[in-house]
């Protein structure tokens, strides 16, 4: 589904991806850790089509289209979707306003017809549920006063109601407890099928738990120094990244 | 001969049209204002007061005095789509500044209340408005001058003691030039008594495309305990010219609203002025402007505390495109008499291009000193992380934007009290929005 070759971006004139190859396949989860500062926010909005990231080398394909020609808003329409791991207030702009602008957008683009109001509103509360999230907050500005956890959440319930193909979750377990993360991983479990895949970036393994990755692969300095299945999150949560680095470093002088 | 010459030259012929009126309690006002005007020059940039504003353009050609002129007849089909609708309201059609009772539906008001036009007041109960106009508004400048000396007609609304007012009134001021470029001066007055309400719509429209002038003032008397909201919206034709001054006089305990929203003109001016005259009265100003192409819009506020326990609130945004050029000044004086002021002031304007400009300027004097006073002024541009967000959810740019410029406007327009106008407005910011189509800059 997505195929990642080579991909190299700068931010403000500084490498930080420096070639990242990575495979996706329908139904398939792919976690991404490694510490702080590595890349793997970058990552998430290069294939997002953030323009302050400057792609310098590589492609993306995305079910056989090029990701990276497409602007923003076509990659969301073709069902890229990013949980943000910092979502942006909007003051003025009801969730309501911003969910059914944003569906009914996507709903264009594949040649479907608009949501009426009543389908719209069923379909708000039938996804609210899944994630106990009180229907109040339709009305409420996007995100404004949230917590951390709310503004989590409610980055699921888009992904629930917008329903994309391919999600990335950038450190959505972040400022979560354990009560919301599960909600939150429960949310994920029940929308994962076989059609659709997940890039779940966290640097704890914690989330890992919850949402059980099919690879791991550790991001460190811009590359993907490490790969492998489930039982590498744990091992990392055992060692941490030192011995990983040090492998690294060891296979570079050789 | 241009001008201000071309004015005065006119007013002899002006004065002897009036016949039947040279007995009226204006005329003298008339010929007191158009003394002013020959001691007055129209301001230039080099008066504090219009720094940043040159109405030059305005100067160079000669606009007749709608009275002059022949107003052009309308239908009720043709004014259709300038009107605010789905509320219940009393219509006023007013055609280059010249009331139609024909386009006009004023429904079965309550006893002693008066809404109508001024001319028809100075024929019939002149004694009922003698006592306010050009008695709350002085001459400030040479434009207040040329509306005293030469204005005609206008709304009047005069709501007696306890009564309130149920249905809004929606004034149309509908101004266009047809074979002469054409000078529209409306003069208004409202007048709420003690312990009443009324709210009035004034909704200025451009027909075509021909340069007119529309120079206004409008006069606002809030007596004990009333409720008076008056809100502007501006939507003039693109190459007119919109100068307006509002003042007001406010009782004890009475609460003044005024929202001003502009649209259209090239050259726009608004004096917004309160006297605060009596103790424990609430004044909120809320301004909204969004100019492109090489519209200039300045907005004056003045804010005059001169009694104690007041509060007033202004909240002006504006959002400017291409070459427009915004300015607001925000003049607040809190009197030595007024202790326990409350007054706050906030200008916030948003950038869409480079060449877009505001200058914006609070000025405060302030000679109590148990007041609370507030004051701010910030200018910036779409902010694009948020834009980045809403387009990360399928949403193209364009529309991310105009989403965004609502959003901003939106704490302006949700005070507005009337939903469906409130529902209009909005979708004049989009109309607007993609008339001026907003791309990448
Ligand atoms: N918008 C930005 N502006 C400037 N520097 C950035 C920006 N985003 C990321 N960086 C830099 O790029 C590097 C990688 O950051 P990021 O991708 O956020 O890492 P991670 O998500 O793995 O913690 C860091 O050194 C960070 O300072
Ligand atoms: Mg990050």
């Amino acid at each position: 589904m997505l195929s990642i070759k080579n991909i190299q971006a700068n931010v403000e004139g500084k490498e930080i991806l420096k070639g990242i190859n990575l495979e996706v396949k329908a139904g398939e989860v792919h976690a991404i850790m490694g510490p702080n500062g590595s890349g793997k926010s970058t990552l998430a909005n290069v294939l997002t089509g953030n323009k302050s990231y400057e792609v310098t080398g590589g492609e993306v394909l995305f079910d056989g289209k090029n990701l990276l020609e497409l602007d923003t808003e076509t990659r969301a329409r073709e069902g890229m979707f990013l949980a943000f791991q910092y979502p942006v207030e909007i003051p003025g702009i009801s969730n309501a306003t911003f969910l059914k602008t944003a569906l009914n957008e996507i709903r264009k683009y594949k040649g479907e017809a608009e949501l009426t109001p009543k389908q719209f509103l069923e379909k708000i509360k039938e996804k609210a549920k899944i994630l106990g999230l009180d229907e109040t907050l339709i009305s409420r500005y996007v995100n404004v006063g949230f917590s951390g956890g709310e503004k989590k959440r409610n980055e699921i319930f888009q992904m629930l109601m917008l329903e994309p193909k391919f999600v990335l979750l950038d450190e959505t377990d972040s400022g979560l407890d354990i009560d919301a993360l599960r909600i939150v991983s429960d949310g994920v479990n029940i929308y994962k099928n076989g059609k659709n895949a997940f890039l779940v970036i966290t640097h704890y393994q914690r989330l890992l738990n919850y949402i059980q990755p099919d690879f791991v692969h550790v991001l460190y300095k811009g590359r993907i120094i490490k790969s492998g299945g489930k039982e590498l999150a744990l091992e990392l949560e055992e060692k941490g990244y030192d011995w990983i680095k040090t492998e690294e470093v060891e296979t570079e002088n050789t | 001969m241009t001008g201000k010459e071309f004015y005065i030259e006119n007013f002899n012929t002006f004065q002897k049209k009036l016949n039947g009126q040279s007995k009226s309690f204006l005329n003298e006002i008339r010929k007191e204002a158009m003394n002013r005007l020959t001691e007055l020059d129209f301001p230039t940039n080099r008066n504090e007061e219009w720094k940043y504003t040159n109405v030059s353009p305005i100067l160079k050609q000669n606009f007749i005095p709608a009275v002059n002129t022949t107003i052009p007849k309308f239908t009720k089909e043709e004014i259709k789509k300038f009107l605010f609708n789905d509320f219940d309201c009393h219509l006023l059609v007013f055609v280059n500044g010249f009331f139609s009772e024909e386009l006009s539906k004023i429904s079965l008001l309550p006893k002693g209340v008066i809404v109508g036009s001024l001319k028809k007041i100075l024929k019939e109960n002149p004694e009922l408005i003698s006592g306010y106009v050009s008695k709350i508004s002085k001459i400030d400048n040479a434009f207040n001058a040329l509306n005293t000396a030469y204005a005609l007609d206008g709304l009047v609304v005069i709501v007696p003691d306890g009564i309130a007012l149920e249905k809004p009134i929606q004034v149309l001021y509908l101004n266009t030039s047809e074979n002469e470029l054409v000078l529209s001066l409306p003069r208004n007055l409202i007048v709420a008594g003690k312990n009443s309400q009324v709210s009035v719509i004034a909704n200025y429209n451009g027909y075509g495309e021909k340069v007119y002038f529309s120079n206004i003032i409008t006069e606002v008397f809030a007596d004990e305990n009333s409720i008076v909201d008056l809100c502007k919206v501006q939507n003039e034709n693109e190459n007119s010219y919109h100068i307006e001054k509002v003042q007001a006089q406010q009782k004890k305990n009475s609460l003044f609203n005024h929202y001003n929203v502009t649209f259209g003109g090239a050259i726009v001016r608004n004096d917004i002025n309160s006297l605060l005259d009596g103790e424990n009265t609430e004044t909120h100003y809320y301004g909204l402007y969004m100019a492109n192409g090489k519209q200039h819009v300045d907005n004056h506020t003045f804010i005059d505390h001169a009694k104690p326990n007041c509060m007033s609130n202004e909240l002006y945004k504006g959002i400017l495109d291409d070459n427009s050029r915004g300015v607001f000044n925000g003049k607040i004086i809190v009197r030595q008499d007024a202790q326990k002021t409350n007054a706050y002031q906030q200008n916030k304007t948003i950038l869409l291009s480079k060449s877009a400009t505001i200058d914006t300027k609070p000025q405060l004097e302030i000679f109590a000193d148990d007041v609370k006073c507030s004051h701010g002024a910030t200018v910036g541009h779409l902010d694009e992380t948020s834009e980045f967000y809403i387009r990360s959810r399928g949403v193209p740019q364009e529309l991310a934007k105009s989403m965004l410029i609502r959003a901003f406007a939106n704490d302006v327009i949700e005070t507005i009290k009337i939903e469906p106008l409130k529902e209009q407005i909005n979708h004049m910011i989009f109309d607007h929005l993609h008339r001026i189509e907003i791309e990448n800059k």
